[in-house]
């Protein structure tokens, strides 16, 4: 804790008047609350037709919850690990850095896998987007979810590449704060599409 | 207020993640056990939910370490605002203002 504090302190520039990194980062931030609105509006989508089913599956009939668990819980650990990655950059080591963004992206991309895994066994089952109301807005909902946890995945890794050429500069440090905000954002989500879809869903 | 806390401590992080934890497995448990029906489990998940947003923005975002003017959290302020107006609103207009059918 005192470690961290005195190399917090060393690594500090001026807040008398904020800098252009710092404004990008705010910037981010109200990007972050727009995407916010994105899926304020897919959850009310579901919440309203979740029950329109069509005399297709419902919720009980396709939810695997044990695949959801599992994901729930690795999509959690990645969130914990990109923000130990924000940690060792603010402590200037730049392979710990880059080692925390791999766990995160092969924590990523392992919660993806599921997602598939589980989108095909539905699909595979007759449950597809197009059986009913309830379905559409499942796919969409979790799909633009997962949608934005590949777009995660792909900036993660163009970002080492970034910081394997340059190093920990500001435009790299900014960089690496605001995908850890954005994937910590991804894992907010996933916590209302866990409850809102699944555990009310199968309940 | 310096900004030795900006960025959170490695201390903030395990709060974080063992809360997270802790907050996810109470609704499975509750859920897998059967312990509550109806409107009791309905509140215990959405709470464990809430509770689990909040302790994310606090360890993780480190949204009270913010300095003032505290922009992040006025946008968010505004932010979850609207989300409450589309969401409530459209399960309010779809629930209760069925005319005509």
């Amino acid at each position: 804790m005192a470690q961290t504090h005195s190399n917090a302190e060393h690594h500090g520039h001026g807040h008398e008047h904020p800098d252009q990194e710092e404004m990008r980062t705010f910037a981010f931030w109200i990007y972050l609350m727009t995407d916010v609105i994105l899926f304020a509006t897919l959850f009310a989508t579901y919440i309203v037709l979740q029950g329109n089913t069509d005399g297709g599956p419902g919720p009980k009939d396709i939810f695997q919850m044990n695949g959801i668990y599992a994901s729930t819980f690795i999509l959690l650990t990645s969130s914990f690990t990109s923000g130990l990655a924000l940690l060792a950059m603010h402590k200037g080591n730049r392979l710990a850095l880059m080692n925390w963004l791999w766990v995160t992206i092969f924590l990523g991309a392992s919660f993806l896998f599921l997602e598939v895994n589980e989108f095909m066994h539905m699909v595979h089952e007759g449950a597809t987007i197009s059986t009913s109301a309830f379905l559409t807005a499942f796919y969409t909902l979790v799909g633009t979810h997962g949608l934005h946890v590949a777009l995660g995945l792909g900036w993660m890794i163009i970002l080492i590449i970034q910081i394997a050429k340059h190093g920990i500069t500001p435009v790299t440090k900014r960089k690496v704060n605001i995908v850890s905000l954005f994937w910590h954002f991804l894992d907010i989500v996933w916590i209302f599409v866990f409850t809102i879809v699944y555990l009310l869903g199968v309940k | 207020m310096s900004n030795q806390t900006a960025h959170g401590s490695l201390k903030s992080y395990v709060t974080g993640f063992i809360c997270s934890i802790v907050l996810t497995i109470i609704p499975i448990v509750v859920l897998v056990n059967n312990w509550l029906e109806g409107l009791g489990s309905t509140i215990v998940f959405l709470a464990a939910a809430l509770l689990q947003f909040i302790v994310q923005l606090v360890f993780f975002m480190h949204l009270k370490d913010e300095e003032k003017p505290r922009y992040n959290l006025m946008s968010l302020l505004l932010g979850i605002f609207i989300v409450l107006l589309i969401v409530v609103g459209s399960i309010w207009i779809m629930m209760y203002n069925m005319v005509a059918i």
